[in-house]
Order: structure tokens, then C-alpha cells, then sequence
């Protein structure tokens, strides 16, 4: 018997539930695909309904009834308050200091929060080739906060990223502020794990909250840097019924959706 | 003004060996029927500029058309990385090509000034951003106002745009709606502009006023060609293939079979056969 079926939820399920929570309904969300647009949609279809999802690709106050497999799916303009053109996506509202949340996951990141989508390796030479940034370095310096979300592994937490993509606290301190950036930067994590704050002065990583039936081992042998833990550590209340059947439908909705295109396909 | 041309007279009269052109379309809209006549005239040593280069530039570059790629994400949307692309970066396979790296906010910023017939483009962004100090097209400057420290990225002009919009009316002026991403942008930036639509109206005189229409005469030519953005999608008409957009990632991954994948499905067809394509993506009536 695995700790999932023990525990009635997976850890992925935990991750995506913790990181709905945080978001409330008054909330302006520019959602990064993949595991941010499942909290946000969990969160909008449970305690969060009047928030506004926001897509790069220019829907603002979208509605999705599944989760779409790309930021510019059709679903999302169909209902969506608007559909602005990109250039505007970018210069008035995400600029423009409209957006309270910047919800981003991330390939590499280091315990300050910076993010890279960008190479495994050298720049001019690289091991991997990752798709980049996107609307990411500014989405990480133009939403007044920004949380990450995204599964541990030694490979994924590491103590030096490869690539600067999304700027979080830099070397920590005040190292934004010294760069001219007035936003707040990432401050939250959440893992598959656990839940994540930056420490007030230092701006590194510390874990404020374990998820239910995880140790502080687990945390560190899935993490590359030395991990720091709160003094008054919590443990995250599990999925209601209603947060794990919200997550599951939608997943399963998704799943219908996506897959149902490949009937009678050309080639 | 604008010609009514058979797309493999529009595309061998508007784009060159060794131009700078731009198939744009974020997500929506992708000129994959356009992409697909110039991969089958063969042409070469195109700098190919692109927010978000996907599938029809991952087939260009491993069809070893491009010398350069100007983008801001090189991936397959929602699926995960482009394999082609992947291996003439990393490999030089089939050729090596150079890279020019933006953000979106970037590469947005760049087209507006573009079509707004300005040398660069100002901007909040990339402000602590690696991309700062591996593409020296990425600049600063000092606003003479306050003093605050701004990016600024110079404008992009492609020798020709192309880009797929749902209709027409008869004088070739282009409706484009959904999520229009940089299409506006896009054309109005570029020397030359070339339209595939899905369809030609009589006229646009029910049109709400506030529509995304590009006048006739911002378009050198427009091309019918149903279904011309399979796999993605046209907003109104059908939906996104998503299950071809997974599929290519184990298409792509594979060079033999990429090669055979392209010769099946693009050297030896043609434009008439996108109609097919999404004959089940299309909303029952």
C-alpha cells in the first residue's frame, strides 16, 4: 500500500490544492501553464470564484471548463470578459501594475526564488535546450507578487541555476531593489512537499508547512540545496473532499477533452 | 493593392531566398498551410522571426531553411520542448543556425514600434534577466523625464508577414477575431503581407465597428484556404488539434521519421488538403 493510498491523495493532488489556497477571489492571476493553471482553475471552482485568470495569450477573466493544453486554447477567449491583443496583454496590464499574482512553475530554481526555463548547460552551447521564457522575466518583475509552484527533485532544486530566465531575489537581500525592481518577487513555494516562504531578511526559501505524512528528510534528499526550516513548522491540512473531487473532474474533464481531437485524424 | 492569388503564387511572389519574414499567430491562427507551401518551394537561409515558433518552425528548421530564428518561446505549447529546433541548436543538425532570444514582452513591444514606424521600442522588462547579457540586441535607456532605467529592443520589420484570418470580404479587406496575438502587429510592421482566410464574404457591413479588420490595401495578397491553420485553430470555424500537437512531439523526436512525416504530409500534398484536416475539429452546427 502506497502513502497516496493511505492518505486518500496524491502528492502532486496536495501540491495543487496547497497552491489553490492561496489564492483568494479578489486576486488578478496571470497563470503560467501546466501546474499553475490547475490551482488556479481548483481555486476559481471552489473558495476563489470571482477571480480573474488572466492567459499571456490575451484573455482576461477567463472561465475554463477544462484545463486548456496550451495559454491560447479557443475556451479560454469563449469565456473570457475580454480578449486583448498581445502587445496590450503585455504593456497595459501586466506593466501597467494590474496583476496581483504572477503564477509561474519552473525547470530549474534556486532557493531564492530565481527561475530557469531557459538551457541546461551553456548558453551558446547547451545540453538542453528548454523553450525559454515566454512572458516569464517580466511576469517575475511586473505582478506585485509572484508564487511558484512546482514538483521537488534534486535535478529541479538546485543551489545554482543554469540560466537566469525569471528574476526571484537574486543573491538575496535586497538585491531587486538594488536592480530598480519595486515588486515584491516570489513569496511562496509550493511543492509537492511542503509550503514554502522567503526568510524576511535573507529572502532564501524556508519551509513553513509540511504536507501531511511528509518528513523534513523527504524535503532535503529531494532538494540540491541545504534546506532551512521555520521554528514553527505546520503541517498543511489535507484535501477536503470537495478540493480532491473539484481537481479530479476538472483532470478528468481535461482528459476527455484533449484526448477526443485524435478521433478520424488526418495522418 | 491586394491580389485574389492561388496560395503557391502568393507565396512564390512575396517571399525570397534570404528574407526576413514572420509566420505569426499566438496559439490561434497559426499560418500552417502558408509555412507548408514555402517548406515545398524549398526556400533558404530565411531568418524566421516568431513569438512562439511551434510546430511549422520546428518543421522549417529541420527542413533546413532557416539560418536564423528570432523568438521568445521555443517550445511546443502546453506539450514541451520542439525537437527540431532542439537539434540545430544543440547538434547544428541539419545546419547549425544563429538564435536571437526575447521575452514575449519583448518581441510584443518590438512589433508595435514596427507598425508604428519607430526605430525601437521602450519598455519595463528584463530587468535582472539572463537574456540581458546573451542577446546584444537587448539595450537600456534613461527616461528623460524621471531617470528610470528602461529596456529597449529595436523594432522588428519583416520582409513579409504571413499570417491566417477566418474571412475576407470581395475587396480584400481581412477580418481577424479571437485571440489576435501580434497578427495586427505583424503585418502592419512587415514590407509585404500575405493573408490565407477561410472563407470570402460579400461584405463586412454587419461587422460590430470595433472588429480587428486590416484595410485592403495593408495586404499584398490573400489566398483561400479552408482549414489553413490545422493544428491549431480558427476561432468560429474549429478547434485546436491538440492531439496533433502531442503526437508531433514523438514525430519530431526521431529524424528519419520526421523526414518521412513531412514528405507524407507536406512535400507531396497540398493546400487542398487542410479542409480534410478538420473536418472533425468542427462544432456541430
Amino acid at each position: 500500500m502506497s502513502d497516496a493510498d493511505k492518505l486518500g491523495f496524491t502528492p502532486n493532488e496536495m501540491m495543487t490544492i496547497a497552491a489553490s489556497r492561496a489564492l483568494k477571489s479578489d486576486d488578478v492571476c496571470f497563470v503560467g501553464i501546466g501546474a499553475p493553471s490547475a490551482a488556479c482553475n481548483v481555486a476559481r471552482l471552489t473558495h476563489a470564484p470571482d477571480i480573474t485568470l488572466i492567459y499571456e495569450s490575451g484573455t482576461i477573466g477567463t472561465a475554463p471548463d477544462v484545463l486548456p493544453l496550451s495559454i491560447g486554447d479557443g475556451e479560454l477567449c469563449e469565456t473570457a470578459v475580454t480578449t486583448v491583443a498581445v502587445p496590450e496583454m503585455f504593456r497595459y496590464w501586466l506593466q501597467g501594475g494590474r496583476i496581483s499574482i504572477g503564477f509561474l512553475g519552473a525547470a530549474q530554481l534556486d532557493k531564492f526564488g530565481n527561475i530557469n526555463t531557459t538551457v541546461i548547460g551553456d548558453y551558446a552551447r547547451p545540453k538542453t535546450r528548454l523553450p525559454g521564457g515566454g512572458g516569464a522575466p517580466e511576469i517575475a518583475t511586473s505582478s506585485r507578487q509572484v508564487y511558484i509552484t512546482m514538483a521537488q527533485s534534486k535535478r529541479g532544486m538546485v543551489e545554482k541555476i543554469d540560466f537566469f530566465t525569471s528574476f526571484g531575489h537574486g543573491e538575496g537581500g535586497d538585491h531587486r531593489k538594488r536592480l530598480g525592481i519595486d515588486t515584491a518577487g516570489p513569496t511562496l513555494l509550493i511543492t509537492d512537499l511542503a509550503i514554502w516562504k522567503p526568510d524576511p531578511v535573507t529572502k532564501e526559501f524556508t519551509v513553513v508547512s509540511l504536507h501531511p505524512g511528509v518528513s523534513r528528510e523527504q524535503v532535503q534528499e529531494t532538494c540540491g540545496w541545504v534546506v532551512k526550516f521555520a521554528e514553527a513548522l505546520d503541517e498543511t491540512p489535507a484535501p477536503t473532499e470537495l478540493e480532491l473531487k473539484t481537481l479530479r473532474d476538472l483532470q478528468a474533464r481535461t482528459k476527455a477533452t484533449h484526448q477526443g481531437t485524435a478521433k478520424g485524424k488526418a495522418a | 493593392m491586394v491580389k485574389f492569388l492561388p496560395l503557391k503564387e502568393a507565396v512564390a511572389e512575396n517571399l525570397h531566398d534570404g528574407d526576413t519574414v514572420a509566420f505569426e499567430g499566438f496559439t490561434h491562427l497559426i499560418p500552417t498551410a502558408a509555412a507548408h507551401e514555402a517548406i515545398r518551394q524549398g526556400f533558404h537561409d530565411l531568418t524566421l522571426i516568431r513569438m512562439t515558433p511551434d510546430l511549422i518552425y520546428d518543421q522549417m528548421i529541420g527542413m533546413g531553411m532557416a539560418r536564423k530564428v528570432v523568438f521568445s518561446y521555443v517550445g511546443n505549447p502546453g506539450v514541451g520542448l520542439l525537437r527540431r529546433a532542439r537539434d540545430a541548436i544543440e547538434n547544428g543538425f541539419p545546419r547549425a543556425i544563429e538564435v536571437e532570444e526575447h521575452s514575449h514582452a519583448g518581441m510584443a513591444n518590438a512589433y508595435e514600434a514596427g507598425a508604428a514606424g519607430l526605430p525601437c521600442a521602450v519598455f519595463r522588462g528584463y530587468r535582472g534577466a539572463g537574456l540581458a547579457s546573451v542577446n546584444p540586441n537587448i539595450k537600456s535607456v534613461s527616461c528623460p523625464f524621471t531617470g528610470e532605467v528602461l529596456a529597449a529592443v529595436p523594432a522588428i520589420r519583416p520582409d513579409v508577414t504571413f499570417i491566417h484570418a477566418q474571412k475576407a470580404d470581395r475587396k480584400g479587406n481581412v477580418l481577424v477575431e479571437g485571440i489576435i496575438g501580434i497578427q495586427k502587429e505583424a503585418v502592419l510592421a512587415a514590407k509585404r503581407a500575405v493573408v490565407t482566410v477561410e472563407e470570402v464574404v460579400d461584405n463586412f457591413d454587419d461587422l460590430h465597428p470595433n472588429l480587428t479588420v486590416l484595410p485592403n490595401w495593408t495586404i499584398a495578397a490573400i489566398s483561400v484556404v479552408p482549414g489553413g491553420s490545422h493544428p491549431s485553430y480558427t476561432h468560429g470555424y474549429y478547434e485546436r488539434d491538440n492531439a496533433a500537437y502531442l503526437e508531433w512531439d514523438e514525430i519530431a523526436a526521431d529524424r528519419d521519421r520526421f523526414q518521412a512525416w513531412m514528405h507524407k504530409n507536406v512535400i507531396e500534398s497540398s493546400a487542398e488538403d487542410f479542409a480534410g484536416r478538420v473536418e472533425h475539429l468542427r462544432k456541430a452546427a
